[in-house]
This record gives structure tokens, sequence and C-alpha cells, in this order.
């Protein structure tokens, strides 16, 4: 069954892969940061991922506010949405079950999700690529502007996990994962943290959906398709595991597009049975340390 | 006369002459999700375990009973009986994997499935993929009675809710769902006390998911269709709304809740977005504002009206709301 894939097949869906797989990495980090401090499942992360691309869209279509402009403005517009919706929503129900948490933001992404379509119908609409072109490697074609996506998307991974274990701030923030009220007493502003820290970790879906735009289309659905998927990475990488969600996200989107080329039919549900292989090997997720055993 | 026994005569007068008035395949439609929100009530409602994948048993079981009468000629009843024990043998498998981890990521890990489930039926060909599974016939009651009309098939499907709901007042009054309760408000101590939670609360999954299933595979029969739409997980978000807003935990609470969204649904089904967006905004308030549903609201002011009126010191002990913990 070998014999027929190309080069240019594999290295193309390979390199695919490796895209969706920084897309799930960045999504599933952001899950990771905003559980491990809050223990809110965020639900509307995709609905928040959509708003990214279509922030985008409509800085283009209406300011002509070009693509480098919306990278910038977008995830600070949508993370501001995000901050709101801390204040106002999440804040109430923080003393009560998690599962509470998790339901308000899925409702969240229905209404965001459901006003998007009402307003913009459910078909997508295509984002003109900001790099056009290509170079071609003898073995396969290569386009800058997904090279672009998947360097930018390391750099912000790193970043952020350097971010999360090497400065104050993220001292600070882990500090506030185990302990919030000791945190207080030393004169930490944890309220206004968890609200910085759920407008980053937004900000960073709402990045991911702007750079998305211009290889997927923007459409309402574009964010509950890729949730799921996001959610089982966070399962087997364990959750509130910020470089488990990383890692576990780059390799399954591998995975994915290394399946898209030896058995198709599988591509869509490889993540899953993947979850199921790790459920039964690691209960508890195989990037689980510290701040898992806390739960 | 008991009242209890007056209020189930007067509802079984009342949905016995319902299809004299109201047109059948709505109040179809209305026990079909009836049955789906007490299987979904079981679980969330009296065990604590929210699954976020319920749509997997409930869409699953309607392609297995459509494809037993589409090939078969087995009787109506038995095909549904049959979707129904399907989705509780998926459940069983399911459900022992997914309690291996609690709360929050139980909720992850079945919605997960409940997308595995949806992409490997997307590809079978029985299910007719994105179409569909059209014509599903409905074979002759018991094989001998007609029931291709929606009004006498109204009556089956009727007997069948009746059934179910008995079975799941049956099992939330017994000592298993006494376990089931313990296990919601403090899982460490029913294990102190000698009980296998993870047992029992398999039991449950695989109950709920047989409940479920048949929900799935009355309504297959009533449409005489299956799609995709019933698996996938905007259903399973719609049975945990309706839970919510009825009351979770109370026996007719998401009765009613099922009743108001489909009914809510069937209004908004010409307005686009608008019944999605509906149903968003509901669980927000729900959520905000009033955690146990209309009909556990409603009985906590009964309750508070009644202590008023004898002792005042009884008042304190007003009952805490379902899965309501600090952290």
């Amino acid at each position: 069954m070998f014999e027929n894939i190309t080069s240019q097949l594999l290295f193309g869906q390979i390199l695919l892969g490796l895209i969706n797989g920084s897309f799930y990495a960045m999504l599933s980090m952001g899950l990771a940061i905003i559980f491990g401090l809050m223990n809110v499942v965020n639900f509307a992360h995709g609905a928040q991922y959509m708003l990214g691309a279509f922030v985008a869209w409509l800085l283009l279509t209406f300011l002509g506010v070009p693509y480098w402009g919306a990278l910038v403005i977008a995830p600070i517009a949508v993370a501001l949405l995000g901050m709101l919706m801390e204040r106002l929503l999440l804040r109430r129900l923080q003393n009560l079950d998690h599962l509470y948490g998790l339901l308000a933001t899925y409702a969240v992404s229905l209404i965001v999700e459901g006003l998007i379509r009402q307003r913009y119908g459910s078909t997508g609409i295509p984002y003109d690529n900001p790099m056009p072109g290509g170079m071609n490697l003898g073995f396969m074609f290569l386009p800058y502007y997904r090279v672009w996506v998947v360097v930018f998307s390391l750099v912000t991974c790193i970043g952020t996990w350097l971010l999360i274990e090497h400065t104050k701030l993220g001292a600070y923030l882990r500090a506030a994962n185990e302990n919030p009220n000791i945190v207080e007493a030393f004169g930490i502003n944890v309220p206004k943290m968890v609200t910085l820290t759920y407008g980053f970790g937004v900000g960073l879906a709402a990045l991911s959906g702007v750079l998305a735009a211009p290889i997927y289309q923007v459409s309402p659905s574009m964010g509950s398709n890729v949730m799921i998927v996001v959610f089982a990475v966070v399962v087997i990488g364990g959750m509130g595991s910020i470089v488990g969600a990383m890692a576990t996200g780059y390799m399954l989107g591998i995975v994915e597009g290394l399946t898209k080329v030896l058995y198709p039919e599988a591509a869509s549900v490889v993540i899953f049975l993947f979850m199921i292989v790790a459920l039964f090997m690691r209960p508890s997720g195989i990037f689980s340390g510290r701040s898992e055993g806390a739960r | 006369m008991n009242p209890k026994l007056i209020i189930i005569l007067v509802a079984a007068a009342l949905a016995i002459a319902a299809p004299f008035f109201v047109y059948p395949v709505l109040l179809m439609t209305i026990l079909c999700f009836v049955i789906f929100a007490c299987s979904f009530n079981l679980l969330l409602g009296y065990t604590g375990l929210l699954c976020f994948g319920h749509a997997m048993f409930f869409g699953g079981a309607a392609y297995i009973t459509g494809q037993i009468l589409k090939t078969t000629s087995i009787s109506v009843e038995v095909a549904i009986l049959c979707g129904a024990l399907a989705a509780g043998l998926l459940g069983l498998v399911i459900g022992q994997l997914s309690i291996r981890r609690q709360g929050i990521q139980f909720a992850m890990i079945t919605l997960a499935f409940s997308q595995l489930v949806y992409f490997v039926l997307l590809q079978m060909e029985f299910t007719g993929g994105e179409n569909g599974m059209q014509g599903i016939p409905r074979n002759p009651l018991f094989g001998l009675v007609e029931v291709r009309d929606s009004f006498s098939f109204y009556y089956v499907i009727l007997a069948l809710s009746a059934v179910a709901v008995f079975a799941f007042y049956r099992i939330v009054h017994s000592p298993f769902g006494e376990v089931l309760k313990a296990i919601r408000d403090n899982e460490a101590r029913v294990e102190s006390l000698g009980f296998d939670p993870e047992k029992f609360k398999l039991v449950a999954f695989t109950l709920s998911a047989t409940m479920a299933g048949l929900a799935g595979a009355m309504k297959a029969t009533v449409f005489q269709f299956a799609t995709l739409t019933d698996l996938s997980w905007p259903v399973s978000g719609e049975v945990i709304l309706m839970t919510l807003l009825g009351g979770l935990g109370t026996l007719t609470g998401p009765m009613f809740g099922a009743a108001i969204i489909i009914l809510m649904n069937d209004h908004l089904a010409g307005f686009g977005e608008w019944a999605l967006i509906g149903q968003g905004v509901i669980l927000l308030v729900v959520i905000v504002l009033f955690r146990r549903g209309f009909v556990g609201e409603i009985g906590a002011l009964m309750k508070y009206l009644a202590r008023r009126g004898k002792k005042p010191s009884a008042a304190l002990v007003t009952a805490k709301p379902v899965v309501e913990q600090s952290r």
C-alpha cells in the first residue's frame, strides 16, 4: 500500500500536520494555563480562536488593516473581551463546582458562534495569504506562509513557557496555582492576576485564530471543530501541564498528518484513539507532573 | 386518596388525551427528549458525573434500531429495545475507560469519545454518511398491529416512555440509587464504608447509556430517519441544558426542561440561529441565577414556606443545592 506515496504527498502532509500541531499546541497551552490557575475548562476557547480570525477579517475588510496589524490588534481585542467575561461571569462561579465554569463557557461559545453565524452566515470566508509564494525544495513545495506559522507558533510556545517557568511573574502564577491564599498574603493581587491570566490564554487563542485565517477559511464553526481535538490533546498531555500540552499538540498534529498519508480513513479518529491508549497506560496523562498531583 | 396518586392519574389522563389536541409528532419528540433528559439526570443529578457526550448513545442507538428495522422484519418494539441495549453495551465499554478520571476530565473524555463515535459512524456504510439513514419502516407492533400513522404510534411511544420513567423512579429510589447519591455527595466516605464507587458509577453509566439509547431509538422510529445531528455534540449540550433548566437531581425537573426546550426549538425553528443562541442565554441565566433549576427552586420555596409555618428553627436546615461545593 505504500508504493504509491510520493515524497511530495508525504512531506506535504507532515507539514500540514505540523501546522495543525502548531494550532493544537497553542490552543491547548492556553487551555492548560487557564485551567492551572482558575480550574476552569475554558470551553469558549474555540469560539475565542474563531473570534480572532473573524476580527482579523473584519479589520481587513472594513478598516483596511493588513494581516500584520491584525496579528497585534485582534488578540488584544479578543483578550479584552475575555477579561470582561472573566470579571462579569467566571468570577461569580469561582467558588462553585468546576463543572459550572465549563458549562458557563460552553453557553458563551453557543451564543458567540450563533451570533456570528446569524450575522455572517455559516460558509467560510477566504482570507488573503499575506505571504504568497514559496520555494521548491526538490522533494516538496514549501509555501512561505506555512513556514511562518510553524516558526511563529514555536516561538510563541517557547516564549510562553519561559515566561511561566523562568520569570518572577511566572513564579507568582505557579504559586497562586498551588495556594492562592498564601500568595495573596504576600501582597499580590490574585483576582487581578486571574483576570490577566485568563486574558492571556484567550489572547493566545485569538492569536492562533489570526494565524489560521489565511490557511483555513474564516468560518463560525472553525473553533468548535478544533476544540474537541484540543480537549483530547489536553487529556493526553495531562491537565494543567503546559509543557505536556505543547509537546502533545505538536506530536499529535504530526501523527494526524502521517495517518492521512498511510491510512486516510483513520485520520479523523487517530487522536481519539491515542487518548484511549493514553488513558490505559497513564491514567493521569503522559506529562502529568507537579501541578497535576495536587488534584 | 394519596395526592401523589392523583397527580400521576391526572398526568396519565392528560398524556392519553394530548394527541387529540396537539400534533402527535411534537408530543413524541418531547417524550423522546424527556427520556433522554432523565437518563442524563441519572448521571449528573444523582451520581454527579457530567457526561458531555451523551449524544453518542442517543444517536448511536437510532442507527442500530434503524438498521434492524430496515434489514429485518423484527417488530418495532423489539428493534427499539435492541437499540437501547446496544447503547448500553457501548456505555459499558466507554464507561470502563472514562471513569478512570474524575470531575471535569470525565466531561472532556466523554466529549472526545462521542466525537470518536461520530467519526466512526460517519464513515460506516450502513449509516449513509452525511445523508443519514432514510426511510426507516415502522414494522408492526408485536408483528401484528400496524402503527404507521402517528396517532396510534404515539401510544406506543407513550407506553415505552412510561415504563422508562417508572424504571428511572425505581432506580433512584432503590438502595442502589441511595449509594449513587452518596457517591455524588462524598465519594471518599462511600469508599470507606466498603462500597466500590467505581463499580457503582459504571453501572449508573451503563444504565444511563441504555436509557439514552432507548430515547434515541424511539426518535428514529418517530421520524423514520436517523442523522448525524443526533450524534453531534450540540445534542449532548442540549440535554445538559434541559436537565439544568428543569432542576438537577429532581425527579420531574429534567422532564419539564426537555419539554420547554423542545417547544422553544419548535417555535424558533424558522429563525435561523436564534434557537441555539436562546439555548446559550438560558443556560447562562440558569447557571448564574438559579442553579437548582425551576422545579428545584419551586421545591425549595415550598419547603421554606412549609418550614416557616412550623418551627422557625427548622428553617436552618435548608437543602444544599446539588453538585455545589466550595473548592
